[in-house]
């Protein structure tokens, strides 16, 4: 799957540690083509996925979404979810949060003096949070990677 | 003014981010093969667990008192550490890694009231990454390591120093901002050990001189000290008075960890010289884990671009590889060179590199674990029997070859690591039953959220 990818997808096992503290992508040897360099100067970079995707990197983690309960707000079963804990939460926000003891992916509500946590289907369910049950957000949803080839 | 950052209870920390379930359990780290309390919760130390605990001595906690143990996870905890690292470095431009949950910073020169700078860079931590942290400031590395210890110690238990104290001093503790006499106060309640550069042997004897607290040691006689002590000691008593006598780069090493890192004459860009330098660096740790007769479960290296070149990309990796404990030198640089071919990329200027070993364990300890490990896969590559005692007799002779005619006389060749290869750490399984998914460096184990 995502072959054309290589290892910079989500399926591949072979990706490593260096990928999230890297800040910026190298580029390819450029070297082995019978041309010669036109100008070792001048150097381009190839578009990296890491810097549309990933505004603070050392505060980015991919997880992986398990269940139907966002499709509505486009999260999809086995989407891979872009989350970034820099970013202070508000109100419309795709958080993940801790919710008895897991986490969960939900948008965040915080309307009318509720702050609540809501699912996206067909019949959503909010939970609201108080202070027997506090919002812990544990990072904010920027992007969702999700495989389109059948 | 120094600062000393750590991460509160490291590899418990990391945990805890991706599993909610840990929180407010005694949890403890095992170390390879499952062996030994390496990392305690809070709650784990208040159920009297000590450091190093052997395994079997508190497993029927298990069911008393609901403790969770968990098998050491190296590489989440080395890239949680990058992590860390980068964050303090956008603090000060001097931030120099001690160990993989602590850090040195210089601010030299950074203009603003530094216990704020310090407290905004233990809430930035905090929120990107999870990780509670302690600082110490002081104009010494020394006092800043005991300010940070003060700083720990208001936080997790306030009846030492007292409510008011602690309350104050608590997570980020500046003893610049603190008046002689209350100075004097704290390091007359902080014991002796407690002091960095203080280990066990040292400990005991300054004890039986009658030196029990810092206080004792800050106002004891200078010559009798050098007389009865090492020149390093004296400089930690120095250093202790507020004459600062180590620079940002300068340490004793740490307890757990072993560090070896240096920064290049000029820029390497190519794979060869990173492979020499990560080769150089993990053969004198090795050298350092004999010295102290331990052996290592588990190396980290790392390889960065200079943040300070403008004008240069930058690409900083790290990566973690688990090993079969051991001290030989072949295995350790095997390991290392393959973690830097991972890691290199043509095109940028490397200006730096590391190795550091981690997950320490006595040796004699790691043996018997492994005799008594009726699972565990024999030694690859070993159809003699002698054959590891002729390889730690190679090692010491290395060692001793080293010794007298200069470091480096004798090295492992790059070159060798087809043969570690093949008998390879990273194809040896270390047995760890409970480890956590690797969450932050494999696909395959990210954390999973329930949608």
């Amino acid at each position: 799957m995502n072959d054309e990818f290589g290892d910079t997808f989500p399926d591949g096992a072979r990706v490593r540690a260096d990928r999230h503290s890297a800040t910026q992508r190298p580029r390819e040897p450029s070297a082995s083509s019978g041309f010669g360099s036109p100008g070792s100067d001048f150097t381009v970079k190839r578009i990296d996925l890491n810097d549309a995707l990933i505004r603070h990197p050392q505060a980015t983690f991919v997880m992986r979404a398990t269940g139907d309960a966002m499709v509505e707000a486009g999260v999809w079963d086995n989407d891979v979810l872009v989350v970034d804990r820099a970013i202070t939460a508000a109100h419309g926000h795709l958080v993940v949060a801790r919710l008895d003891d897991e986490l969960v992916c939900r948008r965040l509500v915080m309307a009318d003096g509720i702050v609540a946590l809501e699912s996206a289907e067909a019949m959503p369910v909010r939970v609201v949070c108080n202070e027997e049950r506090p919002l812990e957000v544990w990072g904010v949803v920027t992007y969702v990677i999700k495989p389109m080839l059948v | 003014m120094f600062a000393l950052v750590d991460v509160n209870n490291m590899y418990v920390s990391c945990e805890r981010v991706f599993n909610p379930q840990l929180a407010g359990k005694p949890l403890v780290v095992l170390s390879s093969n499952d062996g030994a309390c390496i990392a305690r919760s809070n709650e784990a130390k208040d159920l009297g667990i000590q450091m190093a605990q052997p395994w079997f001595q508190v497993r029927h906690l298990v069911k008393s008192k609901d403790l969770v143990a968990l098998s050491a996870n190296f590489e989440l905890y080395a890239d949680m550490s990058s992590r860390m690292m980068a964050i303090t470095a956008r603090f000060t431009p001097v931030a120099i890694p001690y160990s993989i949950d602590e850090a040195f910073l210089d601010f030299e020169g950074i203009p603003g009231d530094l216990t704020e700078i310090c407290r905004e860079l233990r809430a930035t931590v905090l929120k990107e990454l999870g990780l509670p942290t302690s600082l110490g400031l002081a104009n010494t590395k020394t006092l800043a390591k005991l300010a940070n210890h003060i700083a720990k110690t208001c936080d997790r238990k306030p009846t030492v120093y007292g409510a008011e104290v602690s309350a104050r001093l608590s997570q980020v503790c500046n003893f610049a901002e603190l008046r002689e006499a209350e100075l004097e106060a704290l390091m007359c309640r902080t014991d002796v050990g407690d002091v960095w550069g203080v280990g066990r042997k040292i400990g005991e004897k300054l004890r039986a001189g009658g030196v029990k607290t810092v206080l004792d040691l800050v106002r004891a006689d200078a010559a009798t000290l050098r007389r009865e002590f090492s020149v390093v000691f004296e400089k930690t008593v120095l250093e202790l008075r507020g004459q600062p006598c180590m620079g940002v780069e300068e340490a004793p090493s740490a307890k757990q960890q072993i560090l070896v890192s240096r920064s290049f004459g000029k820029p390497v860009t190519h794979l060869e010289g990173i492979e020499e330098a990560v080769s150089e660096f993990a053969s004198r740790a090795a050298e350092k884990l004999r010295l102290q007769d331990s052996m290592a479960g588990a190396i980290q290296v790392f390889i960065t671009t200079s943040p300070f070149r403008a004008n240069d990309r930058q690409h900083s990796p790290s990566m973690t590889v688990p090993v079969r404990p051991t001290a030989d030198s072949r295995h350790l640089v095997g390991a290392a060179v393959r973690a830097a071919r991972e890691m290199f990329r043509p095109g940028f200027n490397y200006t730096k590199a590391g190795c550091m070993l981690l997950d320490l364990q006595a040796k004699q300890a790691a043996a018997q674990q492994s005799e008594l490990d009726l699972f565990a896969e024999p030694e690859p590559q070993s159809p003699a029997a002698g054959q590891a005692k002729d390889r730690s007799s190679l090692m010491d002779a290395m060692d001793s070859l080293n010794r007298r005619f200069g470091r480096g006389a004798v090295r492992i060749g790059s070159a060798t690591t087809a043969v570690a290869n093949d008998s390879g750490a990273a194809s040896w399984s270390v047995k760890q039953d409970r480890r956590t998914p690797r969450y932050t460096t494999r696909w395959d184990e990210i954390p999973r959220v329930r949608c």
